[in-house]
């Protein structure tokens, strides 16, 4: 993985220093709290319901051991115990200290980490496919473009005062989309043209929030070398565009979709043809020093065994199940990509603690070359493990209660924060969560249902990503009282699509039976066990799972309430 | 009043003003952009230099004759409004203008090193804001990752 010279170094440990002197000058009085506001949300620190959240770049989900067992000390000295793994690929401490900030800083600059541009109207961090590297359907590792555009976005002193957050997710794997790179506001696809020549697809203007909106290409082709001056370009007219009178509005989305995607290119290619220097042209060099940070790690040679296969049909009925779920396949023959899933009976979904940290790592320097990356189902991925130690890795993960073989299914929950933790809340999600996983905890029902995402939001902000579940559960306030809307037909893949309301919204004690009414409407209609649910619901349409949930498909009965 | 200009603190030489007479008057005047637009022939000829104060709404291309002014300030309205950044980068790379380039309005020192990145090299602090403190602003950085208007060269065409 990437290692600072001293350039890096430098940027960071400057950029602390700087943070005291403005936190000094905030307790002086020299800054205001609304100007310290955008200062404070920059550096990672954000205002919750109860406490400061303190949010923790991770660079395209990539971590060492080294990092993950600095993450679960300043779990263990600075907040409760354990920390909370984003959407993002990022993670959360939700109860530091404001004088301990400081310090979390330094700790986390001694392993080369930050929190600088996690939060605030600025370039967020970037995030990529979590099998980055290792996924057999690659056409080549975007890790070294998300840190080449880590660097240039770190500190851009043109683009730290946008109108609103600005996120970009890059994939190299054309066949399947793991980074949700249509719901970011520059999404990047690495491609190949006519010519045998790579370079990116470039997708503009996708989100989530409250205005759900599918990114739309805005540059089918570009080369390489131009990729930094081209991003410049794209914010530079949301920049200077974007709306600022109203931070609902404020997204890139709002600004594609008002001047239509045709006149939103023409006038980043006329801003390219302008602006674009020879310096900005990125070199061979560069590439190279990056790429050769993310070479293979010392792969041995072994032999593609099918044992995966074995390991299914084995008489471990647990560890064939995990192997099932929770294995992926690697381009390198005899070596997997192991899921672990933190998503565990009574445990709010992403939540970890020191202890497991401290695990992981261990598990990492042994299993997998010392490398851990973070997905954003806010799950752990080990990517380099010898296909032959699966079942002995899975016997020390089941002991350390990381052993669940839920990935990608029905237990394989997102939820935000919810009531518990945020003011803008409606509904609670995290209780509803354990509630569901609860509900479905039966390996065989979780196998028969196969692969499906529940995703739920406490409000329209849509930080649980409801719009891209499969099935969707938003929380809203109906005369005072907690309801649920249920979704269904939401994807963040390839096959991207925003869900939409079933009916009329469900009280708290409703809910849950209409998600198993939803399921058990699935499994009877479904052509075969390979049709996923998704694909049912394309295939029937909404009628079938109204009549399940509501007793009728009467539009009148069913019909979704404004919420 | 004091501002700071090329990172030292001065006496400003030049006046905001507004109506007609105070503009007559003034050696330097900065005038609004509409008031320029409207009677550039004549402000050019009277005054030894002129300046022009430009709204954050406004792109270089509103600006009529921009190589005659001595002086542009860009309006902050916010210290949040980051239009003004992407302003002065333009006026500076693409339109080559090299006369004082000037933020003014709600400008706080912890913008001042990314303003003067963008190619502003004169500031007019918040009112009540201390200037000296502004000064330190600009050296908390010894090394930048990206191209900007003092080096085109980003760190990786550097390293
Ligand atoms: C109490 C804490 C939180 C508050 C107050 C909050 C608030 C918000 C708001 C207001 C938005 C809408 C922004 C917009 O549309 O421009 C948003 C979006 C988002 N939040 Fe949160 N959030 C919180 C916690 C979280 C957490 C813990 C996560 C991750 C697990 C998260 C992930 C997201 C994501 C991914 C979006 C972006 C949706 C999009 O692409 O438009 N949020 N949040
Ligand atoms: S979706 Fe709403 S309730 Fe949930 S964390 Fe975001 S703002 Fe809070």
């Amino acid at each position: 993985m990437y290692q600072y010279d001293d350039y890096d170094r430098r940027i960071i440990t400057e950029r602390a220093q700087q943070f005291r002197g403005q936190v000094s000058r905030r307790l002086s009085g020299e800054i205001t709290e609304e100007e310290f506001k955008p200062i404070r949300l920059q550096n990672g620190l954000y205002m919750q319901l109860h406490a400061y959240m303190l949010r923790v770049a991770i660079p395209y989900g990539l971590l060492s051991s080294t990092q993950v067992r600095k993450l679960a000390h300043i779990a263990r000295t600075y907040d409760r115990g354990y920390a909370h793994l984003t959407t993002r690929q990022n993670i959360q401490y939700n109860w530091p200290k404001l004088t301990d900030v400081p310090s979390i800083l330094d700790e986390l600059a001694s392993v080369e980490m930050h929190a600088v541009q996690t939060s605030g109207n600025c370039v967020r961090n970037i995030t990529a496919d979590h099998f980055a590297g290792i996924a057999r359907d690659e056409l080549e590792d975007p890790r070294p473009y998300c840190e080449i555009l880590r660097q240039w976005s770190t500190f851009h002193p043109e683009f730290a005062n946008l109108p609103r957050k600005f996120k970009i997710a890059i994939t190299g794997a054309p066949g399947e989309d793991r980074a949700a790179v249509r719901f970011h506001d520059i999404g990047l696809r690495i491609v190949e043209n006519a010519a045998g020549e790579r370079g990116f697809e470039v997708l503009v203007g996708g989100g989530l929030g409250r205005t759900p909106v599918i990114a739309e290409v805005v540059r089918e082709f570009l080369p390489k070398r131009h990729f930094l001056s081209f991003i410049e370009s794209i914010l530079r007219v949301y920049n200077l565009h974007g709306r600022r009178d109203n931070k609902f509005k404020a997204r890139i989305k709002i600004l594609v979709t008002a001047l239509g995607i045709a006149e939103f290119r023409r006038r980043v290619e006329e801003d390219w043809e302008a602006s674009r220097t020879p310096e900005l042209e990125l070199t061979d060099a560069e590439v190279a020093r990056v790429s050769a940070f993310f070479a293979p790690p010392p792969y041995e040679s072994l032999p593609a065994t099918d044992r995966v296969e074995g390991i299914v049909l084995g008489r471990d009925r647990e560890l064939g199940n995990w192997v099932r779920n929770n294995v992926f396949s690697h381009k390198v023959p005899g070596y997997s990509a192991v899921v672990v899933s933190v998503k565990k009976q009574g445990i709010p979904p992403g939540d970890v603690s020191d202890t497991q940290m401290d695990a992981i790592a261990s598990l990492a320097d042994r299993y997998s070359f010392g490398h851990v990356v973070v997905t954003h189902t806010q799950n752990l991925v080990l990517p380099d493990v010898k296909t032959a130690e699966l079942s002995k890795l899975h016997a020390e993960l089941r002991a350390l209660d990381l052993g669940e073989a839920n990935a990608n299914k029905l237990t394989d929950l997102i939820t935000c924060p919810g009531l518990d933790y945020c003011d803008l809340a409606n509904a609670r999600s995290i209780p509803l969560s354990l509630e569901i996983a609860e509900r479905f905890d039966r390996i065989d029902y979780l196998n028969d249902v196969g692969d499906v995402s529940i995703k739920i939001s406490g409000c329209i902000n849509a930080c649980g990503h409801h719009h891209v579940g499969n099935i969707g559960i938003l929380g809203i306030d109906k005369r005072g009282e907690e309801f649920y809307q249920l979704m269904l037909g939401g994807s963040p893949g390839n096959d991207a699509s925003i869900g939409k309301i079933l009916g009329r919204a469900l009280a708290q004690d409703e809910i849950v039976d209409a998600v198993e009414k939803v399921l058990g409407r699935y499994l009877e209609i479904r052509e075969s066990t390979d049709e996923r649910f998704l694909d049912t619901v394309r295939r029937v349409g909404f009628d079938p799972f109204k009549v399940a949930v509501y007793g009728t498909a009467d539009p009148l009965e069913a019909a979704g309430d404004a919420a | 009043m004091k501002i700071i200009r090329d990172r030292t603190i001065v006496d400003d030489d030049f006046v905001h003003v507004t109506d007609g007479s105070e503009q007559a008057a003034a050696t330097k005047p900065i005038v609004p952009l509409a008031e320029y637009v409207k009677s550039r022939e004549t402000l050019l000829a009277r005054h030894a230099a002129v300046g022009v104060r430009v709204p954050s709404d406004k792109l270089p291309s509103d600006i009529p004759d921009l190589q005659r002014l001595a002086l542009i300030a860009i309006e902050f309205p916010k210290f949040t409004d980051g239009r003004g950044y992407s302003v002065a980068r333009m006026l500076r790379q693409r339109h080559a203008y090299r006369g004082e380039l000037r933020a003014v309005g709600w400008v706080l020192r912890d913008q001042l090193l990314y303003l003067e990145r963008c190619g502003f090299n004169a500031f007019e602090m918040k009112p009540g804001k201390p200037l000296d403190s502004g000064l330190e602003a600009f050296s908390e950085f010894s090394v930048r990752y990206q191209a900007d208007v003092d080096d085109p060269r980003p760190l990786y065409r550097r390293r």
